[in-house]
């Protein structure tokens, strides 16, 4: 049930709302609305119960294993949330004066420099406030760095075909065409495609490695030494940084532009879909171009740096620095962690993922890319099943639910069919990992036996299996008043 | 696939044409890509009279799956899209060769269709990517 079908006219939460009016007189007439908003009648104790009961239909890290590949669904530690919420932080307004916030300056700065060192960049800025913010961001510098040598005749983006969708359309976003780079049979990108591919119209390559494939990339090498001498500059997407950390630095792969997803390698909370950080890191060449504002250290203290101090930047992506919140809590992970934790999650993380792996192929199940060693994911592929049993991999994920576990991504990356993209990361423990690993022996056995049980799942849940067809075309997404 | 048309000429990327003896040709999807993307929930079709190169994309058909695009398998000027389609994505799964078509096009160059596969051809490679 909608909040909005628990209203009922006059009801309300009297010792939250005033019953007087106050302050309309101060806003001039014309822009005061002229009838009331359609806002639910309930209490205050319905309004708790209400979104407490939604909490709990939810799969969330917090209830539930949610190896969810490419989203880095690790424990967020509660003591980051803890610092971040100090007063001096949540009461900060973000217009205070620097003199007023050298606090928060120092945490951003010291965050900045984290960042630099452990992806090996020349400089960082950390204001975009999505991966998705971050890669506008990263390709617009790349369109800014050409246009600034009057280099104006690359319009291509070189995107492989195992890369998120974000890539393509950050591309196209930036005003470039995008060419397609297919992947060779071991989940490497075909370097001889690339070099046909690069030309004067090359404008730059965007790349995730370790790739969705759960893959890292062994050409990357040559791959940066083409691209550079056709005049074009390498993107990192910073999606899969989780299992490189403090191992393995992009800036010493050659790329010049990287993203970061906070939310992910550094365990901010986003399983709602936010709110995110993407901060972007450059090699010198294109350090002009950073967004604004960033923060400097001068002798003792803490400044932002902006337009005027940075003529050449791309500008700014949203009001104010990001989402300070975010980036506490990242500046707190990242400090918890240190140089030595870093390391270890990258450890862990693949540790966790080539036990599965292993474990799962012993038990017959088969590996997207058999002859490679997994990174933080990897891939599992149910073709056989969909097509000797007629279960496919949607309906062992659905019924995955009933066993307690958030599925695995599933047909992603498009290039493997039947696919499951499985993430642990490095918070689970092995206890965890076996009973997922035996979950999915349990539904193999019972799509042989039973295929309809298996199909027909979830079970156990408060929503069913969903009509996804229908629902995306008959779109009904927004309530309207006297709606039923 | 047993019953790919044998009068309709294919593209790899499972467009299909047929030549209406009028210097235009029909394009649709391949009943074998309507059945790997599954149920088709928007289509997003060019313009009339929009100019097309062969071989880029210049269509969208989206399913719960994936979105792909299509490409024109020859050049020329759009010149009719299957408005139908708009409320009824669904007619390109149910018959892929005949209502659920997508556009034609006034080719400016026929002899592209002789780049194209025939229904054997097509066949061969539709087994390929199935294996």
């Amino acid at each position: 049930m909608l909040i909005q079908e628990q209203s009922r006219e006059g009801r309300r939460a009297s010792s939250q709302a005033p019953l007087q009016q106050v302050g309309q007189l101060s806003i001039p007439a014309r822009f005061r609305r002229r009838s009331q908003p359609a806002l639910p009648e309930v209490s205050e104790m319905q309004v708790v119960r209400h979104y407490t009961r939604l909490s709990q239909k939810n799969f969330s890290i917090d209830t539930h294993f949610y190896p969810l590949g490419s989203c880095t669904m690790k424990y967020n530690p509660r003591g980051c949330n803890t610092l971040a919420m100090l007063p001096g932080f949540l009461g900060r307004h973000p217009e205070a004066p620097e003199n007023h916030s050298q606090g928060f300056l120092a945490c951003m700065h010291d965050l900045q420099e984290s960042l630099k060192e452990i992806t090996g960049m020349r400089a960082v800025c950390l204001s975009p406030a999505a991966g998705s913010q971050g890669e506008f961001a990263g390709v617009a510098m790349i369109r800014a760095y050409h246009d600034a040598r009057g280099d104006t005749a690359r319009s291509e983006i070189l995107v492989p075909d195992a890369a998120h969708g974000t890539n393509p359309a950050s591309a196209v976003m930036c005003g470039y065409k995008v060419r397609e780079i297919p992947t060779g049979p071991e989940g490497d990108i075909d370097v001889d495609a690339l070099r046909q591919a690069l030309g004067p119209q090359t404008a730059g390559i965007m790349l995730t490695n370790p790739s969705t494939l759960g893959v890292f990339d062994r050409c990357i090498g040559e791959i940066a030494g083409l691209v550079h001498e056709a005049g074009g500059l390498l993107y990192y997407d910073g999606a899969n940084l989780n299992a490189i950390l403090g191992k393995v630095r992009p800036g010493d792969m050659g790329f010049d532009v990287i993203h970061i997803n906070l939310h992910k390698t550094f365990s901010t909370p986003h399983g709602g879909g936010g709110p995110g950080a993407g901060p972007v890191g450059v090699s010198a060449r294109l350090e002009p171009y950073l967004p604004v504002p960033m923060v400097q250290k001068e002798g003792d203290s803490y400044r932002w740096l902006t337009e005027q101090d940075r003529p050449d930047s791309i500008g700014r992506l949203s009001a104010f620095a990001g989402n300070a919140g975010i980036l506490l809590r990242a500046f707190v992970y990242a400090r918890m962690l240190g140089r030595d934790g870093m390391a270890r999650v990258a450890e862990y993380s693949t540790l966790n993922a080539n036990y599965m792996l292993k474990k799962l192929q012993k038990a017959g199940f088969e590996a997207a890319y058999p002859n490679r060693r997994a990174t933080h994911e990897f891939i599992i592929t149910l073709r056989r099943e969909a097509r000797a049993l007629g279960v496919n991999t949607m309906d062992y994920a659905k019924r995955l639910l009933d066993y307690g576990f958030h599925a695995p991504t599933t047909y992603f990356p498009l290039l493997v069919p039947e696919c499951l993209l499985i993430e642990p990361t490095e918070s689970e423990d092995k206890d965890t990992l076996d009973a997922f690993i035996e979950a999915l022996i349990t539904i193999e056995e019972e799509a042989e036996s039973d295929p309809e049980l298996v199909k027909g799942a979830p079970h156990t849940l408060p929503v069913k299996r969903l009509d996804d067809v229908r629902a995306a075309r008959e779109l009904d997404l927004a309530w309207k008043p006297g709606a039923e | 696939m047993s019953n790919l048309p044998t009068e309709l000429k294919y593209a790899k990327s499972h467009e299909w044409a047929r030549d209406e003896g009028d210097g235009t040709i029909t394009v649709g999807i391949t009943d074998h890509a309507q059945d790997q993307l599954g149920d088709l929930v928007f289509v997003d079709l060019p313009e009339e009279g929009d100019s097309v190169d062969a071989g880029t994309d210049c269509a969208v058909v989206e399913s719960v799956k994936a979105a792909s695009d299509i490409y024109t398998p020859a050049s020329g000027e759009i010149v009719a899209v299957n408005t139908a389609l708009a409320d009824s994505p669904e007619l390109v799964n149910a018959s892929a060769f005949g209502d659920g078509w997508l556009f034609k096009v006034k080719m400016s160059d026929p002899s592209e269709l002789d780049n194209l596969l025939d229904a054997d051809g097509y066949q061969a490679v539709a087994a390929a990517e199935e294996h």
